[in-house]
């Protein structure tokens, strides 16, 4: 078998250093109970070519994203990765190497660490950034859980523009965590309606920008206004792509970011693995989530990085560390970085500039249908429209036309009463051919 | 004749001992290399993208600011990365003896895999009827998870071992809940790993530790007295971070049950036991699986991981969504909310689906590797723990002594004693001999804990190499070669590292104006 | 100055005791990078923890030796942990406390009760 080195002469000859016969030997502390005779009744190994041939069968009966006009979004976003990452990312010392425990040769997973932290603190705006979370809803729950700690409150207010996901992902955490999660309802444009929820209890408010409708908020009063209130205000980003062009939550006065990378370096892989940013003011940092990396000198007076503030961690404080969390997204991390220095300031200037132009000639298309209706009155990337039949319906029946229409509102949340409403993405690598099959579609499916 | 001298000599001259300092403070192959953000032109970009009007509609919402990025072309991005990546260590290099992380090979094949655009680019919200491929491939997956632990259920979505521990837990109290028997404890044995008893104080659990035998097992005595109608889990592992089996398992599962307590595994250590012993069969009710442990995807320097979590019948009902079933037309069906089978669901854990990339590594290591290679696994991983077990007891002190261990073999510092050369400084002169330190200091059971885990993909002579090197070792400590030891290490791209300074002026970030440097001139 | 089996020492003026870790506590840690010092107001009964002291590999409890109401609470610590290190039984003091019961300092150990205890370990 091509992944065991041992030869049978090897097997006989350590067999007989250990001074055991057989192998079994080295099982002998299993219950006899235990002990199973024979191979479990599933398929024997194979080589290559046949572990190829029935995988690719199996890709073979998915439509991917690039086979035809693609709209999909609400939290997944359809990027362009330079060629590059993808050859980084896979060097035996990047892809096959460990957590950085051991600094003195994990120098580079280490730098890169720190200049991913510094990338995503300057691209939140705010002061400091952990090495990454798992992914933006599992980051979201533990803000929360966070701002819980810090306050010593027990109360947080979700808006009602926060992906559906994020709010049962953080739900489920607060349950456990006596956390009474106030969840506002779906709104198109409502994150601002979290500043009449808050009261002398609330450890923090959460809302999204752009939100799970596309909607872009200015969040300044709600900052405001939940410090006043002794809360935290928890930003939430799900297109990273878009603080290439919008003001950071850091500059609105955001106490803590979360986002899910995945826009950057890494693509849709149906849902994961992604990577969630961790971003806050510098006087939480000791309450923060997550590996840290921080900047150090060796024996030799040399700059070098380490892990650092581990105290926070499951490995040092057991039962009372900050999270559990003990794997980050380090590969996820390093390709989030390696896109960011490819791009640049400049290049993420343009990459957003030119995905907003695309969704506004989305727009313009979709205006143009008579029964659609465009909900989100300020947008990015992505907006909500309301058609005049449940939106998963149409999406079944275009899907069956070659195009992947979008995402129905219906499919995050069942129970919102917006089975009408469906969320469509531009991105850079959508084609002004895709815009002009969509509209034309979706206009013969409503008026069929 | 025509003289042609160009080029010679071709051997070297008689061999010199002046070894002149470089003149850059250049190391040959070994290039330096600044932060991204110490370099000139912070307006470059490697990304040719087209022009656009800019935005006229978004008001006061603009980033006026610079954000504070660098950009590279591509000639100099590939160059800092690949200058980064030579000062790290990785398995490729070589064997990675570190315990309980299964650092095993991680087989190309799996990476061609998870590219191919029919598993990379289809995203979790298309139309469930375009991605039939997809979710057959989870299912798949599910089923080899299932049969080779022998358990009837298993939640996919968990993205780590700690989250997945998590699940299991959440799920556990979700069943109690169901009972309305509201349980507060959860036992966790001493020398469990840290995100045990983390875990469980997360989800609201008091934490109660069980003490341990003189041969590194569970105490059952202990256990016995600590069981009772307030304790919702147990929290063990098996084969546990002493790297050895519990004998009395069975026993174990059997007295829980009978106290109304579920049974969690930590299941860290399923590589030792892979095709030959099932945790379903001992009495787990719940076991998460380092899909980036046993079933070889890569560490990528610290993730990302994936922890499926098996569950018994009596937990299945809980399992987080979304929930993978099977359609009456013979398709899939991916059922995100609460509703039908999935009602008593406890929720989500994360969003979406899970770690896909992940499961088309794990699935195309498993295929591969089949039933029989997979046994086959469990049996080199334990035969190579045994070896360097059996080939360093003479010069090292085995933790147990007394019977095989099983994957990991664990060694505390008594041969030290009296050196002045602690764990930690064996293990910073390993790393001058050209190996990854082993796993030091846990579990916290044992003093100057070292935990050896080779995994079974390491070759008889890779395991030799490591084994005289580590004798080598063993004799300079006890002879008094400390120098090698306390200053180590000479010959990796860092010496030692100043953790303390690094954990009293945290410096988590790079700023554009330097305030006193770290580093001295 | 009084002493705990903890390695706590407590130092009384008037009714006020200040409270902090032993040399040999501190050197056993290594080098202290953050100590959480308690919040001024907060009521500790005899063996509740009061502070926490992190070294880089670990996190440790200090008991509070005696009951009592804290009034101060060292925040210089913020900036300079070494001091710990440097002069434990003095500069390094983490908390004072309003004793609630002075029996309570009378039955700690003294200096040389102390160092007995410490040889015995």
């Amino acid at each position: 078998m091509r992944y065991l080195p041992l030869s049978p002469a090897d097997r006989v000859e350590m067999l007989g250093a250990i001074g055991v016969s057989s192998i079994d030997d080295l099982f002998v502390d299993v219950p006899p109970a235990a002990r199973r005779e024979g191979v479990v009744d599933l398929p024997l190994h194979a080589g290559e070519l046949e572990v190829e041939r029935e995988m690719s069968a199996m890709a073979g009966r998915n439509r991917t994203a690039g086979s035809g006009p693609f709209f999909c979004g609400a939290g997944a976003y359809r990027h362009h990765v330079p060629a590059t990452v993808d050859h980084i990312i896979q060097r035996s010392e990047f892809l096959t190497s460990y957590t950085p425990y051991q600094p003195e040769i994990a120098q580079g997973t280490l730098q890169v660490l720190f200049e991913f932290q510094t990338q995503v603190a300057a691209l939140t705006g705010m002061e400091v950034a952990n090495a990454s979370m798992y992914d933006g809803s599992t980051a979201c729950a533990e803000a929360v859980m966070m701002a819980q700690r810090v306050t010593r409150r027990a109360r947080a207010v979700m808006s009602g523009g926060v992906h559906p996901h994020y709010v049962e992902t953080t739900r489920t955490l607060a349950h456990v965590a006596g956390v009474d999660l106030v969840i506002l309802p779906a709104a198109v444009d409502g994150e601002a309606a979290v500043i009449e929820a808050i009261d002398a209890d609330t450890a923090c408010v959460v809302v999204q920008t752009p939100n799970v409708f596309g909607t872009a908020t200015d969040v300044t009063k709600i900052a405001e206004a939940a410090q006043a209130a002794g809360a935290l205000l928890v930003v939430v980003t799900t297109e990273v792509v878009s603080l290439g062009l919008l003001k950071s939550p850091g500059e609105m006065g955001a106490d803590v970011v979360v986002a899910e990378g995945q826009s950057i370096g890494n693509g849709l892989n149906f849902g994961g693995p992604y990577v969630g940013l961790f971003a806050c003011k510098e006087k939480f940092v000791r309450q923060m989530p997550g590996r840290l990396c921080g900047e150090t000198v060796d024996a030799d007076g040399r700059r070098g990085f380490v892990l650092t503030l581990s105290t926070r961690e499951q490995h040092i404080r057991r039962d009372k560390a900050t999270s559990n969390i003990c794997t980050n997204s380090g590969l996820c991390a390093l390709a989030f970085s390696i896109h960011m220095t490819l791009l640049g300031e400049v290049g993420l200037r343009k990459l957003a500039a030119l995905n907003h132009q695309r969704a506004r000639e989305l727009h313009k298309a979709l205006s143009k249908i008579k029964g659609v209706e465009i909900l989100t009155p300020r947008f990015f990337n992505e907006f909500a429209i309301r058609l005049p039949k449940k939106a998963a319906e149409i999406v079944e029946t275009l899907a069956g036309n070659g195009v992947i229409a979008g995402v129905p509102y219906s499919r995050l949340d069942h129970d919102a009463g917006l089975d009408d409403v469906l969320i469509v993405a531009a991105t850079e690598m959508t084609l002004p051919e895709d815009i002009a099959i969509f509209a034309h579609s979706l206009d013969r499916v409503i008026h069929a | 004749m025509s003289m042609h001298n160009i080029g010679r000599p071709t051997r070297p001259e008689a061999a010199t001992d002046i070894k002149p300092a470089t003149l850059t403070g250049g190391r040959g192959l070994l290039q330096d290399e600044a932060l991204l953000f110490e370099r000139d032109g912070w307006d470059k970009t490697g990304v040719d993208l087209p022009d656009c009007p800019p935005a006229d509609d978004l008001g006061d919402l603009v980033r006026g600011d610079p954000i504070g990025l660098p950009g590279l072309s591509e000639p100099e991005a590939v160059r800092h990365y690949v200058r980064l990546s030579q000062k790290n260590h990785a398995i490729d290099l070589a064997l990675y003896p570190l315990g309980s992380c299964t650092m095993k090979h991680n087989p190309r094949l799996n990476e061609k895999m998870a590219r191919l655009p029919g598993f990379a680019d289809i995203h979790p919200l298309q139309p469930q009827s375009t991605v039939q491929g997809a979710l057959e491939l989870m299912d798949r997956l599910a089923h080899w998870l299932k049969t080779l632990t022998g358990m009837p259920a298993v939640a996919l979505s968990p993205k780590a071992g700690a989250h997945g521990e998590l699940c299991g837990l959440l799920a556990i109290r979700a069943a109690h809940e169901a009972r309305g028997d509201a349980r507060k404890t959860v036992l966790v044995p001493t020398s469990a790993h840290g995100t045990n008893p983390a875990t469980a104080a997360f989800v609201g659990y008091q934490v109660v530790e069980i003490a341990q035998t003189d041969d590194g097992r569970v105490d059952l005595a202990d256990l016995e007295a600590k069981l009772g109608p307030d304790v919702a889990a147990i929290m063990v592992t098996n084969p546990n971070t002493c790297g050895l089996f519990e004998r009395d398992v069975i026993e174990i599962a059997r007295l829980a049950h009978a106290a109304g307590t579920y049974f969690y595994c930590d299941g860290a250590n399923f590589n030792a036991i892979v095709g030959r012993v099932r945790p379903g069969d001992l009495g787990v009710d719940a076991m998460h699986i380092n899909l980036h442990k046993t079933f070889s995807t890569p560490h990528g320097g610290g993730g990302p991981g994936a922890g499926p979590v098996v569950l018994s019948e009596a937990l299945a009902p809980f399992a987080p969504a979304p929930w993978l079933t099977h359609t009456e037309e013979g398709g899939f069906h991916l059922l995100e909310h609460e509703v039908a089978e999935a009602a008593q669901s406890f929720g989500r854990m994360c969003a979406f689906h899970g770690q896909m990339g992940m499961y088309v590594r794990a699935y195309a290591y498993m295929r591969s590797h089949g039933a029989d290679g997979l046994r086959q696994v469990a049996e080199d991983a334990v035969l190579n723990a045994n070896y360097i077990k059996a080939r360093l007891s003479d010069v090292m002190s085995p933790a147990f002594p007394n019977g095989p261990c099983m994957h990991e073999a664990l060694f505390d510092d008594a041969w030290l004693e009296g050196t002045g050369i602690t764990t930690l400084d064996f293990a910073k002169a390993m790393i001058d001999e050209g190996f990854h330190p082993m796993t030091m200091y846990f579990p916290l059971v044992v003093h100057g804990a070292m935990l050896i885990e080779p995994t079974e993909t390491e070759s008889k002579q890779e395991l030799d190499r490591f084994i005289e090197a580590l004798r080598m070792l063993a004799q300079a400590a006890t002879t008094g070669d400390s120098e090698r030891f306390k200053g180590a290490p000479f010959h990796a791209p860092m010496r030692r590292l100043d953790e303390t300074l690094a954990a009293r002026k945290p410096r988590l970030r790079w700023r554009p104006v330097a305030a006193e440097p770290l580093a001295a001139e | 100055m009084r002493f705990t089996k903890d390695h706590e020492w407590v130092e009384v003026d008037g009714d006020i005791a200040t409270i902090g870790i032993t040399a040999y506590a501190a050197e056993q840690l290594g080098d202290v990078v953050f100590v959480e010092v308690p919040e001024i107001g907060k009521t500790v009964k005899q063996g509740d923890g009061l502070a926490v002291v992190e070294s880089v590999k670990a996190a440790s409890d200090v008991y509070a030796p005696i009951s009592g109401e804290v009034v101060e609470a060292n925040t210089a610590l913020g900036d300079a942990p070494e001091t710990v290190n440097a002069i434990p039984e003095t500069g390094g003091w983490f908390a004072k406390l309003k004793i609630s019961d002075p029996s309570q300092v009378e039955a700690l150990m003294d200096r040389h009760a102390y160092e007995q205890y410490l040889g015995t370990l």
